[in-house]
């Protein structure tokens, strides 16, 4: 395993409803090694999903630091933030996130809409993360056109499409039958150890958990254990 | 390079939210046709106001000027006498025709005609003119019948007050005051302000309502536009005269303007008023716009968008509804009002004015951008709250 690509030291994030003060995570520390491919496990409220908000720049934390690929990204501005994450991180939703009334090309090419390239390079860009995740005959089609295993690759070309170093796969196979469900998780695992991406992913399935390299889990916003994988 | 990316953002959402739109038919609909509706209410009644001036302006011509009373601010307030009317005539400035200066002594009464529509009675002017009443007036032109005889009880009708009014039809007899009238022709004057009157031999009329030998206005016919000032001085200086002269024109702009702007007003408190209904509307719809995308619009942010695009992007598809709904409103008052033809109480003469509502370019583009402020008003609130709800908050919300 390479240097540290995210560190996280020592995160606090509470939430406040009136007089009422939710921890949700307390304190907490955790490294991830470049090429890492970690998956966060724990009960409903753990805090696994604001881990994996916090790493990615759409939430900030209320103490501590994060660092990712040595740029501290809780102290950026709302705009420089926004920049970061359309530079260095790829989402996967649980819900695909897709957008109904755009194709599977259109939606993947979103991302490259805030870099340099023209159309003709995007849609290439767009053509070629799709091939990626094996679906070049589906270019054209809408969300609706697709199956659910079909909508998530279609989720993680988008993601992969600006070639991001690390992936935040929130309950990437939730929302699907087991064998569409292998499926996403075999293109995750193809993408961590042939193209060297890192990846952390949320995820209440054991099984989905032992397709990656390590356990973490989480218990009341705290670290409670780290464990490799059995596979 | 970063506006150029800030522009391929707002133009992708926008698109998005575009295609997006016939997913809401009908809370789309509600507020194209709420604002569709204000501007057409809008439109047609700046219409009015924009047909009653354009007939006011046809009115006056540059090259003729009316002489009343000094002080006087209407023919019907005013009072010149024989003496002074021949003085006026004989004016440096006035054109000359074949039978001398070009000008007529005029005298103005008000009787009353049913109308066609209701049948009430309103005012009608009741013009007299003299023989050189028909050479002052370009546009003149018999449409119908025959002018009428000097001496005799004949009128001849605007078109105008024609179509306007009950019993004036080419051969009728009508009676008024103590006399009765033969209707012997109809006429034109290029859409102005006579064709909303009656006339008959000044002569005639002096005589049947006991006005002995008075007028109340002079029309001349100058030898030139720039003659007014000539014309003017020679009267004005003059000892034996007590008279105030304006340029034909100038005259019916001014009392065009109390009325226009009587209904401009009335027309923008209503539609104020119905715009703050058709603006609940557009945020109505575009709350609902934006609710139904919350998850891709926080996604979109996840991935990197800006909240400006985010912002912009929302207001161009209320601005979109807003040109769509002012558009329709446009096209439902020209084709609803537009030459409509109407009548109305000149203020100034406390007579009828008959005239045709007018759906102008200029209203046209007005009612747009009426519409544009309604689409930018409506979709400002909800844009606002697309751009600042947090992203993990809105994530959530499946």
């Amino acid at each position: 395993m390479s240097e540290s690509l995210v560190e996280i030291n020592a995160v606090s994030k509470i939430y406040k409803r009136g007089a009422e003060r939710l921890t949700v995570l307390d304190k907490l520390s955790l490294s991830v090694p470049r090429g890492d491919f970690v998956a966060l496990m724990g009960p409903s409220g753990s805090g696994k999903t604001t881990l994996l908000n916090l790493i990615g720049g759409i939430d900030r934390p209320d103490g501590g630091s994060i660092v990712v690929s040595d740029r501290r990204i809780d102290k950026l501005s709302d705009r420089a933030l926004a920049h970061w994450r359309s530079r260095h991180v790829g989402f996967v939703f649980q819900m695909f996130n897709l957008l109904p009334v755009l194709t599977a090309e259109r939606n993947v090419e979103l991302p490259l809409l805030l870099t340099g390239m023209n159309g003709r390079q995007r849609r290439e860009r767009a053509r070629t993360a799709l091939s990626l995740v094996g679906l070049q005959d589906r270019f054209t089609h809408k969300p609706a056109q697709l199956s659910g295993g079909q909508e998530q690759r279609v989720g993680i070309a988008r993601a992969i499409v600006t070639d991001p170093e690390i992936l935040l796969c929130d309950e990437p196979t939730g929302d699907l039958d087991r064998q569409s469900g292998d499926e996403v998780l075999d293109l995750l695992v193809a993408l961590n150890e042939s193209q060297g991406k890192t990846i952390i992913m949320v995820t209440h399935d054991p099984v989905a958990a032992e397709r990656a390299k390590r356990i973490v889990h989480l218990d009341k916003g705290r670290l409670s254990s780290v464990s490799e994988a059995a596979a | 390079m970063r506006f150029l990316n800030w522009l391929g953002q707002i133009a992708s959402v926008t698109g998005m939210n575009l295609r997006n739109v016939p997913a809401r038919p009908g809370s789309t609909i509600v507020a194209l046709l709420g604002i569709a509706g204000v501007v057409a209410v809008l439109v047609a009644v700046l219409s009015i106001s924009a047909g009653f001036k354009s007939t006011m302006a046809t009115t006056g011509a540059e090259d003729a000027a009316i002489v009343i009373r000094a002080g006087s601010t209407s023919e019907l307030s005013s009072g010149l006498s024989a003496d002074s009317v021949n003085i006026i005539a004989q004016a440096p400035g006035v054109a000359a025709g074949d039978n001398g200066p070009l000008s007529s002594a005029e005298l103005f009464v008000i009787v009353d005609a049913p109308k066609r529509g209701s049948g009430t009675d309103a005012n009608v002017p009741f013009r007299g003119v003299s023989r050189g009443g028909f050479e002052v007036r370009d546009h003149f032109r018999l449409t119908d019948g025959r002018l009428f005889e000097p001496g005799l009880r004949e009128v001849i009708v605007g078109q105008g007050a024609a179509r306007e009014f009950a019993n004036l039809e080419v051969g009728s007899t009508v009676s008024w005051g103590r006399n009765e009238w033969t209707v012997v022709g109809h006429f034109e004057d290029g859409g102005s302000l006579a064709e909303s009157e009656i006339w008959t031999d000044v002569r005639v009329l002096q005589d049947a309502y006991n006005r002995g030998n008075s007028f109340q206005s002079v029309r001349v016919k100058l030898e030139s536009p720039e003659a007014l000032q000539v014309f003017a001085d020679a009267l004005t200086s003059d000892a034996r005269l007590e008279v105030t002269v304006e340029r034909e024109s100038e005259f019916y702009a001014d009392q065009a303007g109390v009325l226009a702007s009587v209904i401009e007003s009335i027309g923008w408190v209503v539609t104020g008023m119905m715009g703050l209904g058709a603006v609940f509307a557009a945020i109505l719809t575009m709350y609902a716009s934006v609710s139904s995308r919350t998850v891709e619009i926080a996604t979109l942010r996840a991935l990197g968008f800006g909240r400006f695009p985010i912002v912009v992007s929302v207001l161009a598809e209320a601005l979109v509804l807003g040109v769509l709904g002012g558009a329709v409103g446009g096209i439902v008052a020209y084709i609803g009002f537009n030459g409509y033809q109407a009548s109305t109480l000149n203020w100034a003469s406390f007579s009828q004015v008959t005239f045709a509502f007018l759906v102008t370019p200029a209203l046209l583009v007005t009612g747009v951008i009426y519409a544009l402020i309604m689409g930018l008003v409506g979709g400002l609130i909800p844009s606002w709250r697309a751009a600042r709800q947090p992203i993990t908050t809105a994530l959530r919300e499946l």
